[in-house]
């Protein structure tokens, strides 16, 4: 009874992952819950940036199914798929600003596309969401003229731009030092409780996994598919298999 | 002794039923080792030899030299079913031998096998260039559908970023187009002069110059020039936002990158090339003229008249319509190899590279058959 109101807001079904004929991942099953934040986790190489892109449209599962509210991604026409990929946001790796752009181009793109705001409102909007990352001021300057950790950060400003219901992000941490990738969490914490986004985490860094982590898929490069699913600390305190243990104690051997 | 060291850095004493190698001087990096098999055959041949044991009290310095010949011996032995003492050798270097032979050999991974056999690599090839084809259509099929957005008005065009292209491809364009099109138009009045004077036939000149121009070279040199500055730019700043992920960002907006990136420069080549083939003619068609009249002695008023004899305006109506066309086919080329492009720098290059060739190969291409249908109708 319980399954029909509280419908899953992601859930995956018998995914199959290919590079052309290359299968990378088999069967995958998950849900994610409203308001959750879910982390993909797994070594180098084993599939987890190649999931996000399966999730976020990019590429189209060779088998399986992706449901958002209960209804069929992959099924989708175009326009179908187009509106869905409105309610998302996406993190890119290296933030992927439009290096033509201005930080304020670059959040109000999705603004102007998709809305019926007056320049000035998108203006104001626009320099909202650059304060909520911390780089108000920022607005005329170039993504080549900033760093890389705020360039990412003005990417979660244009990810954030038309409040989407579900935040990607893809390895939010890689090449930012502990402190900055430390802000990340805390703003990934903050925007998931006053926004109420649903989040997909892919990382293998472990201190956000414990931080952040509501819930997490372990994906096995050897057997080639998840083998754990759950809350990430209880993973770790009870690990399901040798490979999550070793994965979550940082390759500790085992006693 | 420095030089002896240098000689004797390996030397094989029997110890009893094992054989000690006496390892001395300076094994580093920068220094050139003996040779592993002239060691071995300094080696006793004796079957009564059971293991190979190691003194390193004479070793000054070592480096990857001295553990590459330590791997060496060890295959050595593992062949003849020798015992190999590392724990002779001091601790650090068993520790780096251990760590080298941790993790074996991957074996599977496929990367060397198969490559340069003809059939796969037969097969290889027609798969590439079928995905190609198929990539190649799909490209077109979008830049069509994009169009019919554009004309339906389901499509607001981003007319600030459309102008600064404009003025990029058309505007910036116009010192190289000037200096190509005056040296073509001195070149084909030169090449006219010199060989119509044979048959005394230079009042033809401002016929060949004017024909000559405005119907082929004004819009080829246009072309040319155009796919070699923007058509490469084009591929070149679509790789580099493949290769960022500024692409994958657009998409998973839900924008169209064909609407977005495409579509603006396609149109902007379309307006420029006719307005770019026009001016190439014009300073063409003034090269011709400077060589005629400063060389040939003819007045300017000989060379209009001649020009006005010879050409007609469907002569020049045709060079404006290859133009267009020419400037469809470098944004087509410049931004499907863009899109085409893998992830690396590497990949950048290659796509503007052939941006550049698939343009220039398509426009001669193109012309050739134009020139071919307006014979047909008698143009």
């Amino acid at each position: 009874m319980m399954n029909t109101i509280s419908q899953p807001k992601i859930e995956v079904r018998g995914m199959d992952l290919a590079y052309g004929s290359f299968v990378v991942m088999r069967d995958l099953k998950f849900t994610v819950k409203q308001s959750e934040i879910m982390i993909i986790m797994g070594g180098s190489g084993c599939g987890k940036s190649t999931l996000l892109k399966h999730l976020i449209g990019l590429i189209d599962p060779v088998r399986g199914d992706i449901l958002y509210d209960g209804v069929s991604f992959v099924k989708a026409d175009l326009d179908k798929k187009q509106d869905t990929l409105r309610t998302f946001g996406v993190l890119y790796q290296a933030g992927a600003l439009w290096s033509s752009m201005t930080l304020e181009e670059n959040v109000a793109l999705p603004l102007e596309e998709y809305t019926k705001l007056s320049p000035g409102e998108i203006r104001e909007i626009v320099s909202f969401k650059l304060s909520l990352v911390g780089l108000k001021g920022f607005e005329a300057f170039y993504p080549s003229e900033i760093s890389g950790g705020m360039r990412k950060r003005a990417g979660l400003a244009r990810a954030m731009a038309l409040d989407p219901e579900i935040l990607f992000f893809d390895e939010p941490s890689a090449g930012l030092d502990p402190i900055s990738s430390r802000r990340l969490d805390d703003l990934i914490l903050q925007l998931r409780d006053s926004l109420g986004s649903t989040v997909v985490v892919v990382t293998h860094e472990l201190a956000s996994i414990f931080a952040i982590g509501d819930n997490s898929i372990f994906l096995d490069a050897e057997s080639r598919t998840m083998t754990a699913m759950g809350n990430p600390n209880e993973l770790f305190k009870d690990p399901p298999n040798e490979n999550v243990r070793y994965f979550l104690s940082r390759g500790e051997k085992a006693n | 002794m420095d030089s002896q060291e240098k000689i004797k850095m390996i030397e094989s004493v029997r110890e009893g039923n094992t054989l000690t190698l006496r390892l001395s001087g300076d094994w580093s990096l920068k220094e050139s080792k003996p040779e592993f098999n002239t060691i071995v055959d300094t080696f006793p041949q004796d079957k009564a030899i059971t293991g190979i044991k190691f003194d390193v009290a004479q070793l000054v310095t070592w480096e990857s030299g001295l553990m590459t010949f330590l791997l060496k011996v060890i295959d050595y032995g593992k062949e003849r079913g020798l015992e190999i003492y590392v724990d002779s050798l001091p601790d650090n270097i068993q520790r780096l031998l251990r760590l080298s032979q941790e993790v074996p050999e991957k074996e599977d991974v496929g990367k060397r096998s198969a490559e340069h056999a003809l059939l796969p690599r037969i097969g290889k090839w027609g798969i590439s260039n079928y995905d190609g084809f198929v990539d190649f259509t799909r490209f077109i099929g979008e830049v069509f559908l994009s169009i019919l957005k554009l004309l339906s008005g389901r499509y607001h065009m981003r007319w600030g970023d459309f102008f600064v292209i404009v003025q990029e491809t058309g505007a910036k364009a116009l010192p190289i187009v000037s200096l190509i099109a005056l040296l073509i138009g001195l070149i084909v009045a030169f090449l006219g002069s010199v060989t119509l004077a044979r048959f005394g036939a230079e009042i033809y000149v401002s016929y060949l110059v004017a024909y000559g121009i405005l119907r082929e070279m004004g819009a080829i040199m246009t072309g040319v020039i155009v796919a070699g500055r923007t058509g490469a730019a084009f591929a070149a700043q679509i790789g580099t936002m493949k290769v960022t992920e500024e692409i994958d960002a657009l998409k998973t907006m839900g924008i169209s990158p064909v609407d977005f990136i495409v579509l603006p420069r396609m149109l902007a080549l379309i307006i420029m090339m006719p307005l770019l083939v026009l001016y190439a003619d014009l300073i063409g068609i003034i090269g011709g003229l400077l060589v005629t009249t400063l060389l040939l002695d003819f007045s300017v008023h000989q060379f209009l008249e001649g020009m006005n004899e010879a050409v007609a305006l469907p002569d020049f109506y045709i060079g404006l319509v290859k133009g267009t066309i020419f400037g469809i086919l470098v944004a087509i080329s410049g931004c499907l190899r863009g899109m085409q492009c893998g992830n690396s720098a590497d990949a950048v290059g290659l796509a503007a590279t052939s941006a550049v060739v698939t343009g220039i190969t398509l426009i001669i291409f193109a012309n050739a058959v134009i020139d071919w249908i307006a014979a047909i109708h008698g143009f």
